[in-house]
């Protein structure tokens, strides 16, 4: 294909990364690492900088500013050789091996790293063009929102997801009235567990956020000008607003590749290599689909982790070794307003007889706990916790060891991860709880003393 | 309960309005009375002559009076000076004494009630301000609208609060005479206490207490149910209450020297000068114990305490200047710049401060020893120049009036000698650390914004790196502040403490094809 096969292996090779989000930047820092020779390109249009997706809504509150949520600091990519183009990516010529741009020349590339992220979804609602209905995923979305919510009186969010209860929040911070809609039966039911999913529910409530739950969107309305003045959900109910925030999911940004030779399905299909079809182009991120996913794991990892671990293992693969993805067990986290939710290993929504799950919730009704174990073998699955903090190496090595749940439980104290002075009473609250439903008899620790930390 | 805060924030301001006018009140009559209690017997006669056109004149303001005792006490020693007569000059200050002691009138006559309507008021109406929540937020950590506050980040309302900080300080350390109203104010507190006038000193130290106090409730609300933030909080106001401020009066009502016993050699760097030494040695067994106390803080406790738990116990449980950094500095916490540059900067600057203060105290001490033939009277340039640079220009007008400006912490950052010496115990022997958990940052910026102390927290979080840093005071901001539950502050052993993890936990691909190929 390419006049010299060896070029993508050789000394100052040159890869080119489409994306600087997490999973392109990821892999050129680790590139370089390993690589001093390999000239490293990275091109965004979106922003010349690589910033924090997931910080995008403090902007909107006013917790940081546009500088404060770039992780580094506009020396580093010189220092580096990590040469960054600000640009569109209009064309990818795969015979020629080389790039258009929207502005610049077009690149040439040995090896092409594809990292191109998600797009927002929309399901074709009459009215989803109208000025003031969006949904929140770029840099250009946020300054949009913006705009979109400087006079307006009341706001509807549609999805009961991450990025939906992220946006009521964000409308809620400037004291606007919102109302979310949320298809399922609970927020986030397809992924939380009833209880959970009611704790945060309560959650949404408590903060005046008008949550509408098995409801969804027939209909954006225009009010006349072009602008949205209200929706009608399903039940044909009308809801005036000024502001419709979309949040029903994200799906990989491959439309550059369409009617290209490169294969792609919901995302681009690689193998546990993050190799496309097309030698020397690979994918990583939420662009990418694998097409045999690893054991408990989606196809498409549409995470900040994964993007950062799918980075990590590319740049190994492409400086030292070829080494295919192996991630550990699941973990994620995310914070419902005040809440903080980290999850590790599996949790299903709905179980059947093969497992078997210990709840224990705090009586204030703000913080609790799950851990999901097998009903034979009482192997830990996964772990849930509202409002606690949890290790994250212990559960990695728990659930990798194959501990099981009364294992876990005997050495709760050392899974902690919460502040000083933290109420550790939770965690015989805990045992007791698994003693009472499980009819066991596993001792309850003595509660340290205030000033235990001090011997720590 | 949606009026308080609109209430409480005109109270404050009306106050403040209030305050400040108070300088452009009253009236000030030099009487042959009270220059005699103002001034030491051998300067009466000499200042009664030179003074003599003022003497029986009412000032309407404190400014002509002042200035007109500038310039006939300055024209006196500038006679003096071209005269050649050195040794008669003046140094004394007498500026401010005699100002405040011919104070008359509305000031003078009302000090109690003018306290109350201004110092007080201005303090309940922050309060006010501080105490109601609005309706819909539920008690989660926030730091919502920082950035869009104009007071917060640096918008027309913070550069006006921090001019007015910076002129507050510089009348308060070169010009007091200009304020001695304020400090009237204060008698009553002092007479209370001491049963001694105000000191400007006093002023400042009453209003310093109340700034902490009356912001450390506004801590309590906005970290409400983060035990550690409210703790620590609740440490800093009970120290500067008991031990800076009430403490020491008492010693000083009971005769004895004012002492503050938490405020530690270099920070205190007079501790080891020959007046401070000289004043404790001649009290007893007290002054004794205060001596030794002190120097057994600086060799054994910091060292000892660092050990253990790291700078926080000093910096953001017991200090001072912590202690206004964490109450009333709290709104400008995020205005300290992250750059990689002023992390060089910091460390030139706080070390060279040390050295500074450590070089000057040794002088001094050799000095004293050697019965002042080593060096003389060099030494006392040496301290004049310290606590203008040091102590008064840095530690006060940047420190505190750049707050707005450049964040809470710049003094600890910069200047403070004791901050770099407890850092070097923390940096290289300390079982302090802040840990952080895994693979979960994503890399959001929260906790490097709101370090005070301008760590880019973020940069190890991201990589799975151990916390450990000179600088940081564990004000525990950054952990109370990730939304992910990425940071914890930890006392630990030693070992494994500096940490450089080159994948994160999560990932296994790498980590399984080092071990298969071993
Ligand atoms: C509001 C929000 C909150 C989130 N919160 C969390 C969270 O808390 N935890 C979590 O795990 N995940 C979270 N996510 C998801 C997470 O941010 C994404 O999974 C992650 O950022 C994906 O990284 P990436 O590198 O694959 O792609 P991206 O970050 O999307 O980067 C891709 C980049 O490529 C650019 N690009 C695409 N096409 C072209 C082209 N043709 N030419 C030039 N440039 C191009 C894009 O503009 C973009 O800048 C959140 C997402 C959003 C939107
Ligand atoms: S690193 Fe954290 S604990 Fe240390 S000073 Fe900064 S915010 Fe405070
Ligand atoms: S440690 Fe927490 S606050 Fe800091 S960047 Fe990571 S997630 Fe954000």
């Amino acid at each position: 294909m390419s006049d010299n096969p060896e070029k993508s292996t050789s000394k100052g090779r040159k890869i080119v990364i489409i994306g600087n989000g997490i999973a392109g930047v990821t892999c050129a820092r680790h590139i370089r690492k390993r690589d001093s020779a390999a000239q490293i390109f990275l091109i965004s249009g979106e922003t010349e900088h690589f910033f924090s997706r997931t910080a995008l809504m403090y902007l909107y509150m006013g917790h940081m500013k546009y500088k404060n949520i770039k992780p580094y600091e506009d020396y580093f990519w010189g220092k580096n050789r990590l040469q960054l183009v600000y640009d569109w990516v209009t064309g990818i010529d795969f015979e020629e091996k080389t790039l258009q741009l929207q502005q610049h020349d077009s690149i040439s590339y040995d090896t092409l790293i594809l990292a191109t992220g998600s797009v927002a979804n929309k399901y074709g609602w009459p009215g989803q063009d109208l000025q003031g209905v969006q949904g929140l995923y770029s840099y250009q979305d946020l300054e949009q929102m913006e705009a979109n919510t400087i006079s307006c009186k009341r706001a509807v969010v549609v999805g009961g997801g991450l990025i939906g209860i992220e946006m009521a929040e964000m409308l809620r911070s400037r004291d606007i009235p919102v109302t979310f809609l949320v298809r399922e039966e609970n927020f986030w039911g397809n992924v939380l567990p009833k209880e959970e999913a009611q704790l945060v529910n309560r959650h949404v409530l408590e903060h005046h956020i008008d949550l509408k739950l098995v409801y969804e969107l027939k209909e954006i309305l225009d009010d006349g000008t072009g602008k949205v003045g209200g929706v009608v959900t399903s039940a044909g109910e009308r809801i005036d607003c000024q502001f419709v925030g979309l949040a029903v999911g994200v799906s990989p940004n491959i439309s550059l590749f369409k009617d290209t030779p490169l294969e792609t399905n919901r995302g681009i299909l690689v193998d546990e290599y993050f190799a496309t079809n097309i030698p020397d182009i690979y994918a990583i991120g939420d662009c990418a689909e694998f097409r045999t996913p690893v054991v408990h794991r989606r196809s498409v990892e549409q995470t900040w982790y994964t993007g950062r671990m799918h980075g990590e293992t590319l740049a190994y693969s492409l400086t030292q070794k070829p080494v295919p993805y192996h991630p550990g067990a699941w973990f994620n986290s995310a914070k419902f307003l005040d809440i903080e939710y980290q999850t590790y290993g599996v949790v299903p929504a709905r179980w059947g007889d093969e497992l078997q799950s210990l709840y224990w919730e705090h009586n204030e009704g703000k913080i609790c706990f799950r851990a999901m174990f097998e009903a034979d073998t009482k192997v830990l699955t996964g772990v849930n916790a509202f409002g606690l903090r949890l290790r994250h190496d212990f559960f990695d090595k728990a659930l990798r060891n194959g501990s099981t749940i009364e294992e876990v439980l005997a050495r709760l104290d050392k899974a902690d991860f919460n502040g000083e002075f933290f109420d550790k009473g939770y965690q015989q609250d805990i045992v007791r709880a698994y003693n009472e439903q499980f009819d066991a008899s596993l001792p309850v620790h003595k509660k340290k003393g205030l000033f235990s930390f001090l011997r720590s | 309960m949606k009026y308080i805060k609109p209430i409480g924030l005109t109270l404050f301001l009306a106050s403040l309005v209030f305050f400040t006018s108070l300088l452009f009140l009253g009236q000030f009559r030099l009487t042959d009375a009270v220059l005699q209690e103002a001034v030491s017997e051998e300067h009466y006669p000499i200042l009664k002559e030179e003074l003599a056109p003022m003497i029986g004149e009412t000032y309407d303001y404190n400014f002509t009076f002042a200035s007109d005792f500038n310039a006939y006490f300055g024209a006196y020693n500038d006679r003096l000076r071209i005269e050649g007569q050195y040794e008669k000059v003046i140094w004394d200050d007498y500026a401010f004494s005699v100002t405040k002691a011919a104070s008359i009138g509305f000031v003078a006559d009302n000090k109690l009630l003018l306290l109350l309507l201004t110092i007080v008021a201005g303090s309940l109406g922050v309060l006010l301000y501080v105490l109601p929540t609005p309706q819909h937020k539920t008690g989660g950590l926030k730091q919502e609208g920082v950035y869009h506050s104009s007071l917060k980040s640096r918008g027309w309302v913070g550069i006006v609060v921090g001019t007015y900080l910076i002129a507050f300080y510089v009348l308060l350390y070169w010009f007091a005479e200009y304020i001695t109203n304020w400090v009237l104010l204060a008698d009553p507190v002092s007479i209370a206490l001491s049963g001694n006038q105000a000191s400007k000193w006093f002023m400042y130290g009453l209003i310093y207490t109340l700034a902490i106090l009356v912001m450390g409730v506004r801590m309590f609300r906005k970290y409400r149910g983060n035990k550690y933030q409210t703790l620590r909080t609740a440490s800093v106001m009970f120290f500067q209450l008991a031990f800076a401020f009430l403490i020491p009066e008492i010693l000083v009502l009971f005769n004895k020297p004012w002492n503050d016993f938490k405020h530690i050699w270099p920070l205190d760097y007079t501790f080891f000068f020959e007046y401070r030494v000289e004043n404790m040695l001649s009290s007893g067994a007290i002054g004794m114990f205060m001596l030794i106390w002190g120097i057994l803080l600086v060799i054994i406790g910091v060292p000892l305490m660092s050990y253990f738990y790291g700078k926080r116990w000093y910096c953001s449980w017991v200090c001072g200047c912590g202690g206004l950094a964490e109450t009333a500095g709290d709104p400008f916490r995020h205005l300290s710049t992250k750059s990689l540059k002023a992390w060089k900067i910091e460390r030139w600057m706080v070390h060279g401060v040390l050295v500074f203060a450590v070089v000057m105290t040794a002088m001094t001490i050799a000095n004293y020893f050697a019965e002042f033939t080593l060096l003389g009277d060099a030494t006392g340039v040496v301290h004049q120049w310290y606590g203008f640079l040091i102590s008064a220009a840095f530690a006060g007008v940047i420190g505190v009036g750049f707050y707005p400006f450049m964040g809470n912490r710049v003094w600890c950052r910069y200047g403070c000698p004791l901050a770099a010496y407890i850092g070097i115990v923390q940096r290289f022997k300390s079982r302090f650390r802040i840990t952080t958990n895994g693979g979960q940052c994503i890399s959001c910026g929260n906790c490097s914004t709101y370090c005070e102390m301008g760590i880019d927290v973020r940069w190890y979080a991201q990589r799975g790196q151990n916390v450990v840093r000179a600088s940081c005071v564990g004000c525990g901001i950054c952990a109370s502040v990730c939304p992910r539950g990425v940071l914890k502050l930890e006392n630990g052993p030693e070992q494994g403490r500096i940490t450089d993890i080159p994948i994160l936990t999560g990932n296994d691909s790498i980590t399984i094809h080092q071990t298969v190929r071993s």
